[in-house]
This record gives structure tokens, sequence and C-alpha cells, in this order.
């Protein structure tokens, strides 16, 4: 099959260009550590009101790093709600409770590990202790990495697979050499096959680091299977290949190709559940629908934090499908103009 | 039918610009047949509308008996296009490798005919070197041997020695005049008047038509000129 020569080439071609492969493999390594230096940063010294602790309890927690005040009830909640401190602590007889301002969920963590290594020490003294947790705002989130890191593996792939894709493609047609392939027995079907095959595998390659480096290294949170994982970017980066070769139609040089990104990929992150849209229109939401993103990021979430496995997803599976047979079957026809056959 | 290229009554236009006017140009096989014309009188755009790879407003291009576009006929074709088609990133090898194997060409015959293209060209030594490295020159000899590489019956260059030293460009003349003799058809554009002269028969164009055709000595004769120049200068100015 003639697609295998056009794969072959491909591969060739990203083997000399190591910046291309660079980009690819590692800028989304780099960005995801980046947010994850931002997002999952843990040394914060949280401020709590304590309401009629015992003497034991203070003693202890007056040496964690932590700044305490000691206040009655209806001072605790007043200076609660207005956000001066991140927790109230208060006992009734054996039973210690915690309410937290919960806006930020890096303060949540950090009070909460604060109580638990009280406790600890605590413990030899007293056994019956039963900690209760609740929250003024949120809940009991996991903290803002784990929450957006499936979307941002989903984006990153996304994105980096969409503008390699059409570039490439496009340099196909800028320097001639689509029409030279065109001008031999090569079939369209060919060409789009060799770029889905040939790029397809560095997909892969960048979805295995990208995937691998966010869980083990990262210690992103993932209660689910990686190939899970991995099938669901392979389909965003099918679906972010055929589209990005696609619009390289409508390009006339590189720059132009960049000026797809604010376009195309830029509103699809504002819809693909990085940002809380539970308060948007129901019907500006449903732009969100239209955007192959937000199935993946649903998918990758599901996994990720829930645990699920494709019977659950199937539908996000079906619908980024969708979206590649249509692109592919698009890019087909827009290859017509150059040559019916 | 034994003609190698039939073009019958073709017309093309460019938005409001016409390119193409009932051009009509039958091509015997085995011999050089040169599209003469300035730039921009349209002998890219035939070019693309005989490949097939431009569908004509009106009008039909024939390739040995088959009505373009045909995957069929395009394993028998060979395109040089007038810039030069080639991926940078890659070495000379690899490029022909590939457009080797995109022909159609066998797995086993690739590496033989690769080698035996280069060396026509005189890049075997450049062989292993990536074409962003390559000059002007070279990359038009790369060119050539990658429209040369799987032996095509018809060989269709767009102004193919651009680029070219003398000593160079003679070489493939003569590759081409052999090409001809193993009944290979050629079909080259150029506005070069000393290649003009090779070739067997001609056809000059302007703003999109055929002014005239035949042989060099037929079109000398037609206007009882010495040179081809003085042919070329006085059908440019007969329809101005």
């Amino acid at each position: 099959m003639k697609a295998a020569a056009v794969i072959h080439r491909i591969l060739r071609q990203f083997r000399r260009d190591k910046r291309a492969l660079a980009l690819m493999l590692f800028a989304p390594i780099l960005v995801i550590t980046l947010l994850w230096l931002v997002l999952d940063t843990e040394e914060y010294e949280p401020e709590i009101a304590i309401v009629d602790a015992p003497v034991a309890f203070t003693n202890i927690i007056e040496h964690k790093e932590a700044d305490f005040s000691s206040m009655n009830m209806r001072e605790a909640g007043r200076v609660l709600k207005a956000g001066e401190v991140d927790g109230v602590l208060s006992w009734e007889d054996d039973r210690l409770s915690l309410i937290l301002e919960g806006s930020d969920s890096a303060a949540n963590r950090s009070v909460i590990r604060l109580l638990q290594e009280t406790l600890q020490d605590m413990n030899p003294l007293h056994q019956e202790i039963t900690l209760e947790i609740l929250y003024l705002h949120g809940s009991a989130e996991l903290n803002l990495f784990d929450n957006t890191g499936p979307v941002l593996i989903g984006f990153f792939v996304f994105f980096f697979v969409f503008l390699v894709g059409g570039i490439s493609f496009l340099r196909e047609r800028i320097q001639g050499t689509l029409e030279k392939s065109l001008a031999s027995p090569l079939k369209r079907w060919e060409i789009i096959a060799g770029y889905l095959g040939g790029f397809g595998l560095f997909a892969v390659l960048q979805s295995l680091i990208i995937i691998f480096y966010s869980i083990y290294v990262l210690d992103m949170f993932m209660a689910g299977s990686f190939w899970n994982v991995l099938l669901i970017t392979l389909l965003l980066a099918l679906a972010a290949l055929s589209l990005g070769t696609l619009l390289s139609t409508f390009a006339g040089n590189e720059f132009q190709m960049i000026q797809f990104i604010p376009l195309v990929i830029v509103p699809q992150v504002f819809f693909s559940g990085i940002f809380n849209l539970e308060t948007m229109h129901p019907f500006l939401r449903g732009i969100g629908r239209i955007m192959p993103l937000t199935y993946g990021a649903e998918a990758l979430r599901g996994i990720m934090i829930r645990g699920e496995g494709p019977s659950d997803y199937w539908m996000q599976i079906a619908v980024l499908a969708g979206f590649s047979v249509l692109f592919i079957s698009l890019n087909i026809l827009a290859l017509k103009k150059h040559r019916r056959l | 039918m034994n003609e190698a290229v039939q073009l019958t009554h073709i017309s093309h236009i460019y938005g409001r610009h016409r390119v193409l006017y009932d051009v009509s140009i039958a091509i015997q096989p085995g011999i050089i047949f040169g599209l003469l014309g300035p730039s921009g009188s349209g002998k890219t755009t035939l070019i693309k509308v005989l490949l097939g790879i431009l569908k004509p407003a009106l009008g039909q291009s024939i390739v040995m008996g088959t009505r373009m576009p045909s995957l069929h006929q395009m394993k028998h074709i060979g395109f040089m296009a007038q810039s030069d088609a080639l991926y940078p990133e890659l070495t000379a090898q690899e490029n022909m490798e590939y457009f080797a194997s995109i022909s159609g060409l066998e797995r086993q015959s690739v590496k033989m005919r690769v080698k035996s293209c280069l060396e026509t060209v005189d890049l075997t030594s450049s062989a292993k070197k990536q074409v962003s490295s390559f000059s002007g020159g070279m990359k038009r000899r790369l060119s050539l041997a990658a429209a040369l590489v799987h032996d095509p019956d018809i060989l269709i260059l767009d102004e193919p020695t651009v680029g070219i030293d003398p000593v160079l460009r003679e070489t493939i003349w003569k590759e081409f005049h052999r090409l001809t003799v193993e009944g290979k058809t050629i079909i080259v554009t150029t506005h070069v008047m000393d290649e003009a002269e090779k070739c067997d028969q001609l056809a000059l164009l302007r703003e999109g038509e055929v002014i005239v055709q035949g042989t060099v000595e037929e079109l000398k004769a037609s206007i009882k000129a010495d040179s081809l120049e003085e042919v070329f200068l006085h059908y440019g100015r007969v329809t101005s």
C-alpha cells in the first residue's frame, strides 16, 4: 500500500526536524510542569480560628506551622465568612469539628493535613477523637491540578498535534510536494491515511509521555486505567490532526495557520471544563457541544477522577470518532480540488 | 489513437482572467516536444491540465488513449514542476525513495532505479546530504531525477534546466535524446531559445493561445527567418 510510503516519509522527516519533534514531545511536559508548580503548591501556612479547645490540644498545635487565634464561636463565624481565616476548629466533648472556608483547595489541604498530624501526635492521649469536616464553600474536592489535569492532558495532545500536523500539510501545499504526489498514482485517501498513520505514531508517543509524566512524576490523581486514557488521547489526536490538515487548506502560509489558534483552540479551552460553566446560560453552554475537546475532557475526567471504564463514556468515544470521520472525509473532498480521482 | 498526448480545445479561466483559450495540441510518441512562450503565457497551466491535476473549463486531455485524470496513466508519467517539490528535511536518497514508492515502483527495483537516476543527474556523491543544504541547481537536478525514477513513458518537465550550468545542461539534453530513442515522449516548457532548437516539435504559446506549431525548420520557414529568436519575436509582435 502506498500509504505506507507516506508514513515512512513522514517518520523520516520527523527524525530530521528535531525541533518539531521536541515541540510535540517536550513542550507539553514543560507546560504541565509549570502548571503543576503553580497549581499544586502546598507550602501554605494556614490561618485557623480555635474555639473551646482543650489545653492538651492547643499545646501541641501551637508548635505547628500555622497562625492560630482563639475566639468564641460567634466571632469565629464572622472571620470565617470574611475570609480572614481558612478554617474554624471547635470542640464538643470528644468530637472535633472543622469548618473550612473551602474556596481555595490548597488552603483546605494544608489545614486538613495539619490537623491530621496534630491528632496523630495526640493519639496516645485521646483514642476516641472523631474529626468532622464541613465546608463553607465548595466541597472536599481534589486540588486544582488534579481537577484540571485530565483536561490539560487532552488539551496538550489536541493543540500540538493540530499545530504540527496542520503546518506540515500546509508546507506540502506550499513547497509543491502535494501537487507532485497528486501527479502520481497515489490515491487521495492514501495521502490522508498516510498522514494519519505517520502522525498517529507520534501522537501515541506524545500521549504516552504526557500521561506517564503527569501520573507518575507529577502524581496527578488517577483512579482509572492508563490504557483508557491513552485511547481517549489518541481519538483526540486523530480529531486534531484531521482538523489541522483540513484548516491548512484555508491558510496561505504558516503564520495564517497560527492565526487559527485563537479561533479554533482557545475557545475549546474555555468550554472544555477547565472553567466552571454551570452558571452559564444553557444555550451558550451548548457551544461546547460542537467542540472535540469537550468530549475528550469529559471522558478523561471520568477515567482519571472517577475511575470510569469505556461503558461510562462510550458516547464521548463515538462523538470523537464521528468528528474524525467528518474531518477526514472533508479532507479527502478538499483534495478533490486538486485532482478528481 | 497513436498520439502520446492529445489536448483538444482546452480553455481555462482563473477568476475573470483567461489563461488558456482553445488550445489543441497533438504530440506524437518518441519526440521531444517544446512548449515555448514568455512567462505568464499559460505553459504551466496547460501542463497541469495535461496531467489531470487541473480540470479545465473546457476541453480534455487524453494521454495514450486514456482521458485524464487517470491513476493508471499517472504510473507512466513523470512530472517535474517549476518549483522544486522536494522535502528539505530529507536527504536526496530519501526523497527519491519516497517518490519512487508512491509511483508504484516495486520495492526491489527502487534502490537500483534511485541509484541510476541520481547518477544521471550527477548527484551520487550528495545522495546522503539533506536537501536543505543543496544549491538551486542541485535541487533542480534532484527534481529531474525524481521525475525519471519510475522510468515513465511520458516525461513532462516544466522549465527543467533553469539554474543548471551549461555543461550539465548538455548532459541532461543528451539524456533526453537517449530517452526518445527508447521511445519515450518528452514535453518541456522553456523560454530559452537554444533549448527550443533541440526540440523535435514546438508550439508557441502567447496569452493562452497557440500562435504557431510545427518543427523548428517549419517555424523558421514560415517567416523565412534564420533563427528561432526571430520567429519568437515575430509572432510575439504580430499578435500584440
